[in-house]
């Protein structure tokens, strides 16, 4: 019980640490929340211009949604990079936390912030359309496909943190790329089905193509979630293998940095 | 050459510039007012730190071939003593404190803290060390008191707890208490230095190892750097390991001094013995600038000259 106290305490740290982080850039995170509205409202409004309400609430469902799977991937797969840039990687490193702890501190809070943040952009977006309608929303399905797109979507952030331990000068940007990758092939703001053939198996590993297609299905047409097993069973099976092994995969990385002195340098 | 390993003096010295705030601030730490780690270090007859034969090998630039940053090296530090490490830049002084600390991982050899092996026993080690290194490394846009907290955090200590040990340590190393709460990146390097070692303190190390931890800091806060770490020895049960480009506060801190040249220790002693060495064997002024000649066959001018401090 007092392990679990101080693994709490410590997870609880890094939550803190972030928040103070984020209020000493408020700033930016201003800068970055109108930025984010703004692009939520533009792409919706190319439904708006269509004169398709239809289209309007799945442009809407892919700004909001995709949004807050981005914040959630970026604060987890930074949890390094942010570190690094800092200087602070090796005292963090050093400090007697479990890897697990510190990969929940920042889950906890990528989560926390990804739903206020999303919330002001959803905010943003129901006073530009008010006329949206949503009376046929399965509310357990919407907050069903939330839960599992989120869980899905950090064991894949998990292995994105991963690339600034083991490449110190591009593991970040190369987190960047598997994140624009991902918006590309998930069918944020289409059907997958206008993809390229290669890409359309492509987009069959990404979380995000099911848990963007359950939402739009839960919200739009109110499609019940027993309806919708075809997207719960991939979300299920990513969250399950992708955590654990994002788990493995990073005390492996961390072991590899150790031998090779990679948490030393910055990036 | 490697002399005999003696035991240590371990006699409290005197304190050279004593600042009565500085002695006021460890005692309280004393008065366990800091939590104690949940590993407590073992008996006195269990020495702080053993490194047993320990080699690290790293592959730079993609060569086949691997550098030996660290060759064989053994070094024994007993309870409450202080060890002192010299060698010009390069010669693996950081490698060796990062194989203590577990930023490393050991090629060959062993690391024991205070009984603890640090392959086998890794928590139990990180709880009883903390380390200072030359680069006062923090979240330049949070506060000192915001980055302290944080670090109390992940070493279980409670918030409230942390802030008020926090303002002590901090104000007797002459931080005031409004200088929290302002950005560190707004602090001078040397403020920002006492920092880091507060932050160190706040986690009551049994082990303290100090990684160049006065290198370019002004006079004054060179010696209230200095007295602080004497008195933490002293009063404060701490063991420390110390790397300093400083001769004259190798001597005045160290109970022991080992010189390392291209990752081996040439030789190791206490201060006098090795003063005496070189002029004894060597026909040299019974200086550590003669010692830290001898063994490294480079004056200290050219070693501080090279503001390179990558040890690898």
């Amino acid at each position: 019980m007092a392990l679990l106290t101080h693994e709490l305490k410590a997870s609880y740290a890094f939550i803190e640490r972030n928040f103070f982080l984020s209020r000493r850039y408020w700033g930016w995170e201003v800068a970055f929340l109108v930025y984010s509205a703004a692009g939520a409202l533009s792409i919706s409004l190319i439904g708006a211009q269509a004169g398709d309400p239809r289209l309007i609430l799945t442009l809407v469902v892919g700004a909001i949604f995709w949004n807050y799977l981005s914040v959630v991937f970026s604060w987890i797969a930074e949890t390094i990079a942010i570190e690094r840039w800092e200087g602070t990687l090796e005292y963090t490193m050093m400090a007697p936390v479990r890897r697990s702890t510190h990969l929940f501190g920042a889950v906890a809070y990528a989560m926390i912030y990804g739903l206020i943040h999303t919330a002001a952009i959803l905010l943003a977006v129901m006073l530009f359309f008010p006329d949206l309608s949503l009376g046929h929303a399965d509310p357990l399905t919407v907050g069903a496909f939330f839960v599992l797109g989120s869980f899905s979507f950090v064991g894949i952030a998990m292995l994105a943190a991963i690339l600034p331990l083991l490449y110190v000068e591009r593991g970040a940007q190369m987190t960047f790329v598997l994140q624009s990758v991902l918006l590309l092939v998930s069918g944020v703001y289409y059907s997958i089905d206008v993809l390229p053939g290669w890409m359309q198996v492509v987009s069959w590993f990404s979380p995000a193509t099911y848990a963007l297609h359950g939402v739009r299905a839960g919200l739009i047409d109110g499609v019940p979630l027993a309806a919708l097993w075809a997207d719960v069973w991939p979300l299920l099976v990513a969250g399950a293998i992708l955590i654990p092994f994002g788990l493995w995969a990073f005390g492996r990385a961390e072991r590899y940095a150790k031998r090779t002195g990679k948490l030393k340098r910055v990036g | 050459m490697t002399t005999t390993l003696e035991q240590p003096n371990t006699t409290h010295r005197s304190v050279a510039s004593p600042e009565a705030a500085v002695r006021v601030a460890l005692e309280l730490l004393e008065r366990d007012l800091v939590t104690e780690p949940e590993v407590r270090p073992e008996p006195a007859t269990i020495p702080a730190l053993a490194v047993e034969r320990v080699t690290k090998r790293f592959h730079v630039g993609g060569k086949r071939r691997p550098v030996t940053a660290i060759h064989d090296v053994s070094l024994r530090l007993e309870r409450g003593g202080t060890i002192g490490i010299l060698g010009a830049n390069g010669s693996g002084k950081s490698t060796l404190i990062r194989l203590v600390s577990g930023l490393l991982t050991l090629d060959e050899g062993r690391v024991e803290v205070f009984g603890h092996d640090i392959v086998r026993d890794e928590m139990a080690v990180k709880r009883l060390i903390n380390r200072v290194s030359v680069d006062a490394a923090f979240f330049k846009k949070l506060s000192p008191m915001e980055n302290l907290l944080f670090a109390a955090r992940l070493y279980g200590i409670d918030a409230g707890q942390a802030r008020r040990e926090a303002v002590v340590i901090c104000g007797r190393l002459g931080i005031a208490e409004k200088r929290l709460s302002r950005p560190v990146e707004q602090l001078s390097r040397g403020m920002q230095q006492k920092v880091a070692i507060a932050r160190a303190l706040l986690t009551s190390p049994a082990l303290l190892l100090l990684d160049e931890p006065t290198t370019g800091l002004d006079p004054r806060s060179k010696l209230e750097v200095q007295a602080f770490i004497e008195d933490v020895r002293t009063n404060h049960d701490a063991s420390i390991v110390l790397t300093t480009h400083d001769l004259d506060e190798a001597e005045r801190l160290c109970d022991r001094i080992a010189v390392l040249n291209d990752g081996r220790v040439v030789v190791q002693d206490t201060p006098a013995a090795l003063k005496r060495l070189v002029a004894e064997r060597h026909g040299q002024a019974p200086t550590m600038h003669a010692v830290f000649m001898t063994y490294t066959g480079r004056s200290l001018d050219d070693d501080v000259e090279d503001d390179d401090h990558d040890d690898e």
